[in-house]
């Protein structure tokens, strides 16, 4: 029994890990979203700003400076998307797909110019990364069944960005939902023209979405490579950005609804972890690759309107042009 | 020159050719950020790719896998739809040649197994297409987001295949037993020396001709078939298409059964051409670079083939420069792909304010 209960709270807590960057880049994606703009670039800012994030605290020895790069290095990409999709109207589509298909080409050709390493840059010492931080209290409750572990294992021991991105949910949920800004962004999403015929800017209102992306999309990246692990690797983001886009969608553009999907995703991702080779009664030997697949899985047959339906923000995909 | 003349011509030629020119100078501009002279990274890529018989084999040995999958994308643009999943297509379309390949009886002749097998590429990678134009078509779900969502199912159907299914007892890689020489397309270097000719071995083989004939055949249908002129109607409005009668649902299901076929050949030249079996990730990077291949080919036939060769180029001489420079390595195509896709795609109307400015006194003095 304890064993069991071990055993699932250690999934769970793996299930944690693996869903911060997908509460990242999927917030950042409903900003984006919201506001009229597809996103299909959140991994191609996830893997830039691993990157850079790794690369900066390494050559700067601080986790903060890295973090700061790599927020810096996704908002740069998102502007490219803005400068594409928002100022010259192209395909929102097409331009995110160009910035994952340059991240991915750039995080390769920099690691090597750089570090002289082709795809990787070098391992982080312990002072250069974000580590998991004690909360107060352990010992106490420790000894207390059940709570006790919970409290050890679950809530405590995770580093700063894991709690900021439980944070960071009802934050979006506030500025979304409660405030001006949001209404706005709403608004832009649904029917820009509306917004346009009260005096606001489209345009702005779309940029200021896509920085906030990058703002996000950047610290999941950072968290990728300076607080999960210790280095960047090739390709290591290896399509959460595309989960987090599901996510999104499963969550059906809703901030705690996203944050569930995140968290059933990264529950299956965790699961598939722990089953890799072993044998159950009745079924066997569990395919992982399909607990690997049912994210995607899920998604679709959401999508098709088969388990409840999923409307995108109705302006989305379509550049505003002003009338002529 | 009409004003209608002058903005095709602006349209057609000059903006896509601007467009291709400032990646090619934001790839300098990459190139000198890590420290190369580009004129010197261009000498040496244009050299690999083209300068001896090997290297001009391996460059026409990838743009035939381009020419696939840039015709895929092509094609479903005329309808007015993006086809994200050329890389999934790829993938699963590489099954299907395989399962023709290895499960049927390899003492018939190679006239009727190499057709065959090329039809189990069409319709596998028909097959994982038609699933998100079914999608589409009927039930309102965007094409992208499904076609993403394919290419991973893709990639995690193909895991299992190979390590469950295909993998023969005793086989620690993941990859399939080799297929019988009966179903292997013949390398241009052993046709040559049959004709007493001999050229450097490479990984060019038949495929390419099969590529040549595919572009024929998109151009043929594209513009000289009712059905093409559906598929092309629809793009451009699809109210107007419902108007004269066309179905715009089928034509999605038609598009994508297309699109995916061509996508699924990449599996030809890969598998039936060069490697004479099944493995992993055989397709990696050509479903994404078809989009980039189709953008610059302005998705005409006779433009894809032009950008294929292109892409063909920067592959062959990527790794060239892989070999002849210490701080780079041939993924600075992938940047190329990125670049093209960025400013042919998503910036395509970047220099237009600025020629209509500019050609705007001409018109005015006429």
């Amino acid at each position: 029994m304890n064993d069991l209960l071990l055993n699932l709270i250690l999934t769970l807590d793996a299930s944690f890990r693996v869903c911060i960057p997908l509460i990242f880049a999927s917030m950042a994606g409903l900003f984006a979203e919201r506001s009229g703009v597809v996103d299909i670039g959140l991994e191609g800012k996830l893997l830039m700003s691993a990157f850079i994030a790794a690369s900066a605290a390494t050559v700067f020895g601080s986790p903060w400076i890295g973090l700061i790069g790599g927020i810096f290095a996704s908002c740069v990409f998102a502007m490219i998307h803005g400068f594409a999709s928002i100022t010259y109207k192209g395909n929102q589509i097409v331009s995110g797909v160009a910035i994952n298909i340059l991240a991915s080409g750039l995080t390769m050709i920099l690691t090597l110019a750089w570090f002289k390493r082709g795809g990787i840059t070098p391992t982080l010492q312990a002072d250069e990364r974000f580590l998991s931080i004690t909360l107060p209290g352990v010992d106490i409750i420790d000894h207390i069944p059940i709570i006790g572990v919970i409290y050890r294992e679950l809530i405590s021991g995770h580093n700063i960005l894991v709690y900021l991105a439980f944070a960071v949910v009802p934050l979006v949920w506030w500025v979304v939902y409660r405030t001006r800004f949001g209404l706005r962004l709403r608004a832009v999403g649904e029917n820009p023209k509306a917004v346009d015929t009260a005096g606001l800017s489209v345009e702005k209102i779309r940029y200021k979405a896509l920085l906030i992306g990058g703002i996000l999309c950047g610290i999941g990246g950072a968290y990728i490579a300076i607080a999960h692990n210790a280095q960047f690797t090739k390709e290591m983001t290896a399509g959460q950005g595309f989960i987090a886009l599901a996510a999104l969608i499963f969550g059906k553009w809703h901030p705690y609804k996203v944050l569930a999907a995140c968290f059933l995703f990264g529950f299956l991702d965790a699961l598939a972890l722990r089953l890799q080779g072993v044998v159950l009664p009745v079924i066997g030997e569990v395919p992982v690759q399909l607990i690997e697949a049912i994210p995607y899985l899920l998604t679709v047959i959401l999508l098709a309107g088969f388990i409840g339906r999923a409307i995108p923000p109705k302006a989305s995909a379509q550049p505003y042009i002003k009338e002529l | 020159m009409t004003r209608d003349r002058r903005l095709a011509w602006i349209n057609g030629l000059l903006l896509p050719l601007f467009n291709v020119l400032t990646a090619f100078l934001a790839t300098a501009v990459v190139f000198l950020f890590i420290g190369i002279d580009p004129v010197e990274a261009t000498k040496i890529l244009i050299y690999g790719a083209l300068g001896y018989d090997e290297g001009l084999g391996y460059t026409l040995y990838y743009a035939t896998n381009f020419v696939f999958t840039g015709l895929a994308v092509a094609v479903a643009f005329h309808a007015g739809l993006f086809n994200i999943g050329g890389e999934g297509q790829a993938y699963v379309g590489g099954l299907g040649i395989t399962l023709v390949a290895l499960y049927i009886d390899p003492a018939l002749s190679a006239w009727i197994l190499i057709p065959l097998a090329i039809s189990g590429g069409l319709l596998f990678g028909a097959l994982w297409a038609i699933i998100p134009a079914y999608l589409q078509a009927y039930r309102g779900s965007h094409i992208v987001i499904t076609t993403i969502m394919f290419n991973f199912l893709a990639s995690a159907l193909m895991v299992y295949m190979l390590v469950h299914v295909l993998r023969e007892v005793g086989q620690m890689s993941p990859e399939s037993r080799n297929f019988p020489d009966v179903t292997w397309l013949p390398f241009v270097h052993d046709v040559f020396a049959g004709f007493g000719y001999n050229i450097a071995k490479s990984p060019l083989n038949l495929s390419i001709l099969i590529a040549l004939l595919f572009s024929f055949l998109v151009w043929f249908f594209l513009w000289h078939t009712r059905w093409g002129f559906a598929i092309r109607a629809t793009g451009k409005s699809n109210d107007a298409a419902v108007y004269s009668g066309i179905n715009p649902k089928k034509i999605i299901i038609l598009t994508m059964c297309i699109s995916g076929g061509l996508a699924g050949l990449v599996g030809v030249n890969e598998l039936m051409g060069v490697q004479h079996r099944l493995f992993l990730n055989f397709n990696f990077g050509y479903g994404f670079g078809g989009i980039a291949v189709a953008l610059m080919g302005r998705n005409h036939p006779v433009g894809i083939l032009v950008a294929a060769f292109l892409f063909g180029i920067l592959y062959q001489g990527g790794a060239e420069l892989d070999f002849e420079l210490q701080n780079v390595s041939r993924d600075i195509v992938v940047v190329m792909q990125g670049l093209v896709i960025l400013f042919c795609g998503g910036l395509e109307y970047l220099y237009r304010p600025l020629l209509i400015r500019f050609l705007a006194p001409i018109e005015t003095s006429e």
